[in-house]
């Protein structure tokens, strides 16, 4: 069924007429060019889609376009503000937490709701809510450094 | 490409001959597309060794084809090196610039570098098997070194001073008489256009010299990774493109008997097109081509499912190729039987294994003028050109194959071109532009898995513990580093058959191929395990019983090191704390890696606790992306070890995602020490594989120390365990 739907894009008011079936993915990839969102499984297993949706993290390969209607959705291309980095991003640089960076977007997006609700999460708090993301190069510990890193920048007063 | 260009500082694009004028070019002609400046030809020796037969270049079309690497210092006074390497996540687009840095003593931002652009780069056989840095080191240092030495001749002609007064500097000839008289690189090359060859190594720096290698600057691609910028083959988009889903057979060697596409045609935009076997729906997005393709009917009729993954491993031996001898073969079996106090026959098993890459395979094709553009994922980009211009009945010259320029990783699994393929016959069908995105289940599918491999081994000790007797048969597994670095005077080592695709008809049900490692991580399972039950048999510590049978220095020194910072206490094993070693070789480099694990006996779930690696791998050229590769890889081979397995009916592949195929997850992190021994002295060897081999026997060893159940098969899944604990009861 075709439907306009009306959310915002990092930010930014964005209409869509599409069916409201299709998958948040692939409206972020194929309609608006949107390619930082990555397809890894489209099963809602490795995490290599996540997004935003308000301050949660999302699998928008099992989420329906039509499910965000009015709602803030946030990729990865919308995490730095004009032109610096969030600080979860910077952590990412500064401790290398990435080789081939395919699960990098996710990562990043999924580690953002965790500090959003929790900011001072302890290790085992970060592996279990990151314990669906997939990361095969094996970045790991440099991702659960990153995200201490991140979180304890955050708390300084910064972003 | 939709990505705009902010925040891509790191990654200059540097100013490229055209496609055009490289095509079918003489030297001369190839000279005058780069302008003036220094060019360096060079070869990368030795290479070839390294490669499948299936691999090996074919025709060069029209490249000049006495080098297959080259720099160049422009007028500008940048620098471009140019390679058929890809960036995988390794870092090659990080470290390969060092070595020209340091030895050309520009700054590292003045370097540029092009990665598996088949238009502009020499013919390379693609990135595996950890040898970018081993094989590429030397020459890329020796011929930015030999540029060096052009510029400091040219500098002394034009200063009037005699070359030993000259010195190099960060981008210029500086006369050490009078440090004012400073010319820059791009002065000195202007208007020159100077060709050289380099037949003989130059004088490369001394290591006490250096100020790039051994740094660790930051990543040339970290940026775009954290940003959502870095493009992969997937993320093209070329206006006009169609995105195309395929019908797959249920099984390899499956015959299509009928097929309805009604289904298909009912949704609006969707185009059903067919090529021979390629049955395909295009549409101008990629989950309506899905929806699409999935309502197409079709009936198969199916291959016989035999074997499958319990009956193969009989199938493996019974119907082995011969076997070939590997490495040194001495003394006399029988004599080495006579003399041993205690005798050990054991048999190892692994399973299949699969890449999971966590992008799938990716093409993006275009046709134009008879030229095809591909942007591929791929490990081997002048491999998947051959393969498209072959498909496509196109001579070489005719394809040109970019880089995206990122590859979601490879692990060995993106050597063919089968997608890229796929991308361009559609391309050619539907006259527009075409892009296939593999699902997960494509992805498994058509996997070249690490074989499933069995060894043998028979072996002996005298009452020293010393050994006496070492008889390591590998089947199906390859014989990359199948002989033993221990010192045993009777010993013979032989495989049958080998990690490669190349294989009798009928011995793997489906591809196999390069895997991390390959050959190496099933080796060194059996060889080290067999370690460990000889030394629990003469009653010895697992590292005591190794450095007694022991000379190679450089394998103590590891040893040592990683005993060291774990604090290995010696004790016999089982002793119950779950702690194991072992040691491998493996593409010149040397890794000592210890573990400690906890077992479940209820479940037989392993926990692994702590890991120490230590490497080495001669001379470090970025320390930093040296960890990542060893972290990478202890993390990465805990999912070998314990959990993933492929599981099979014949050439029916049964996984199709991550559901049942389990990869190591967040939860599983054990604490990760590495240690880099420092070797300066030693060349270059490969760093982006060695520490994975270690893992299967380390924690095979570690919950035999914990629970005294001996595992011969990998994975050691939880219900594997049970069974051994049971065994011991």
């Amino acid at each position: 069924m075709m439907q306009t739907v009306s959310f915002t894009l990092n930010g930014k008011p964005t209409r869509v007429t599409v069916n409201g079936e299709r998958k948040l993915l692939w409206v972020l990839r194929s309609d608006l060019g949107l390619t930082g969102t990555k397809f890894g499984c489209g099963a809602s297993l490795c995490g290599a889609c996540t997004v935003l949706v308000g301050r949660e993290a999302v699998r928008s390969c099992q989420t329906a376009i039509k499910d965000v209607a009015g709602k803030q959705v946030t990729t990865i291309e919308g995490l730095a503000r004009s032109g610096k980095l969030h600080p979860l991003q910077e952590a990412f640089v500064s401790h290398n937490a990435a080789q081939c960076g395919f699960c990098t977007s996710g990562m990043i997006l999924s580690a953002h709701a965790l500090l959003a609700k929790n900011p001072s999460p302890t290790e085992k708090q970060i592996l279990e809510h990151m314990e669906e993301n997939l990361c095969r190069c094996g970045s790991h510990m440099r991702i659960v450094a990153a995200i201490q890193g991140a979180a304890r920048q955050m708390k300084g007063g910064r972003s | 490409m939709i990505a705009d260009d902010n925040g891509r500082a790191d990654l200059r694009t540097p100013d490229l001959p055209t496609s055009e004028g490289l095509t079918g070019v003489t030297r001369r002609d190839f000279l005058k597309v780069f302008g003036a400046g220094i060019t360096v030809f060079f070869t990368i020796d030795g290479l070839l060794a390294f490669q499948e037969p299936g691999r090996l270049p074919q025709g060069r079309g029209g490249y000049p084809t006495d080098f297959n690497a080259y720099l160049h210092v422009g007028v500008d006074g940048r620098v471009q090196c140019f390679t058929g390497k890809v960036e995988l996540g390794q870092g090659a687009m990080t470290a390969l610039p060092q070595l020209i840095a340091e030895e050309l003593d520009v700054a590292l931002d003045k370097v540029d570098i092009t990665l598996g652009d088949t238009d502009v780069c020499p013919t390379d056989m693609g990135t595996f098997g950890s040898l970018t840095i081993r094989m590429f080191g030397p020459p890329f240092r020796a011929a930015a070194a030999d540029a060096r030495l052009v510029l400091l001749q040219l500098a002394a002609e034009r200063l009037k001073v005699p070359i030993d007064r000259l010195k190099t500097e960060n981008g210029a000839v500086i006369d050490t008489a009078q440090p004012k008289v400073r010319v820059s690189y791009g002065e000195l090359t202007q208007g020159k256009t100077i060709e050289r060859h380099l037949d003989k190594r130059a004088e490369v720096k001394r290591p006490s010299d250096f100020k790039v290698i051994g740094t660790s600057p930051k990543r040339r691609d970290i940026q775009d990774k954290v940003t959502g910028r870095a493009t992969y083959a997937g993320d093209i988009i070329v206006p006009g493109m169609l995105h195309a889903k395929i019908v797959r057979p249920p099984a390899h060697g499956a015959k299509l008997k009928s097929i309805d596409t009604t289904g298909a045609e009912k949704i609006a935009g969707a185009q059903v097109v067919r090529d021979g076997d390629l049955i395909a729906v295009v549409h101008a997005h990629p989950d309506e081509a899905e929806q699409a393709r999935d309502a197409i009917k079709a009936d198969w009729e199916m291959p016989p499912a035999t074997p499958d993954d319990e009956t193969i491993f009989e199938h493996l031996v019974k119907n082995a190729p011969r076997g070939q001898a590997v490495g040194p073969q001495a003394g006399d079996l029988a004599e080495g039987a006579r003399i041993s106090t205690s005798a050990f026959d054991s048999t190892f098993l692994n399973a299949y294994v699969a890449h999971s890459p966590i992008e799938t395979h990716s093409a993006t094709a275009k046709i134009e003028n008879d030229r095809v553009t591909v942007w591929a994922s791929t490990q081997s980009p002048f491999g998947v050109r051959n393969e498209v211009s072959r498909a496509l009945g196109l001579k070489a010259e005719q394809v040109h194959v970019m880089m995206p320029p990122y590859v979601g990783g490879g692990f060995g699994g993106k050597t063919g071109g089968r997608q890229a393929v796929e991308a361009a016959r559609l391309a050619r069908l539907t006259g527009k532009p075409v892009q296939v995105v593999w699902s997960r289940a494509e992805e498994f599918f058509y996997d070249t898995f690490r074989p499933a491999a069995v060894v043998k081994i028979k072996s002996g000790i005298d009452g020293a513990g010393k050994l006496t007797l070492w008889d390591f048969t590998v089947y199906a597994g390859g014989d990359r580093n199948a002989e033993t670095f221990y010192d045993v005077p009777h010993v013979r080592t032989m495989a049958h058959g080998g990690w490669s695709g190349q294989q009798p008809a009928g011995y793997h049900p489906f591809g196999v191929g390069p895997w991390r490692a390959p050959s190496v991580n099933t080796n060194t399972f059996a060889r080290e395990s067999q370690m460990d039950i000889m030394a629990a048999k003469a009653g010895l510590d697992p590292v005591e019983f190794r450095r007694k049978n022991l000379s190679d220095k450089r394998m103590l020194r590891v040893l040592d090191a990683a005993a060291e910072r774990f604090k290995w206490s010696p004790g016999k094993a089982p002793s119950g704390r779950g702690v194991g070693v072992a040691l491998a070789i493996y593409s010149g480099s040397y890794v000592a890696t210890m573990a400690e694990v906890a077992v479940d006996r209820k479940t037989g779930r392993v926990t692994v606790k702590r890991i120490v690696c230590a490497e080495e791998i001669g001379l470090v050229v970025n320390p930093e992306g040296t960890r990542q590769q060893i972290e990478g890889s202890l993390t990465m081979g805990m999912g070998y070890a314990l959990t993933e397995e492929v599981h099979f009916k014949g050439s029916q592949v049964l996984e199709t995602g991550f559901e049942t195929y389990e990869v190591p997850h967040f939860s599983w992190l054990p604490k990760i020490e590495t240690i880099i021994i420092d070797a300066k002295e030693l060349p270059a060897s490969g760093g982006g594989e060695p520490p994975i081999v270690g893992m299967g026997a380390v924690l095979a060893n570690a919950i035999f120390d914990a629970t005294g159940a001996r595992l011969y098969r990998l994975p050691m899944t939880p219900a594997r365990v049970l069974a051994g604990m049971k065994k011991t009861t």
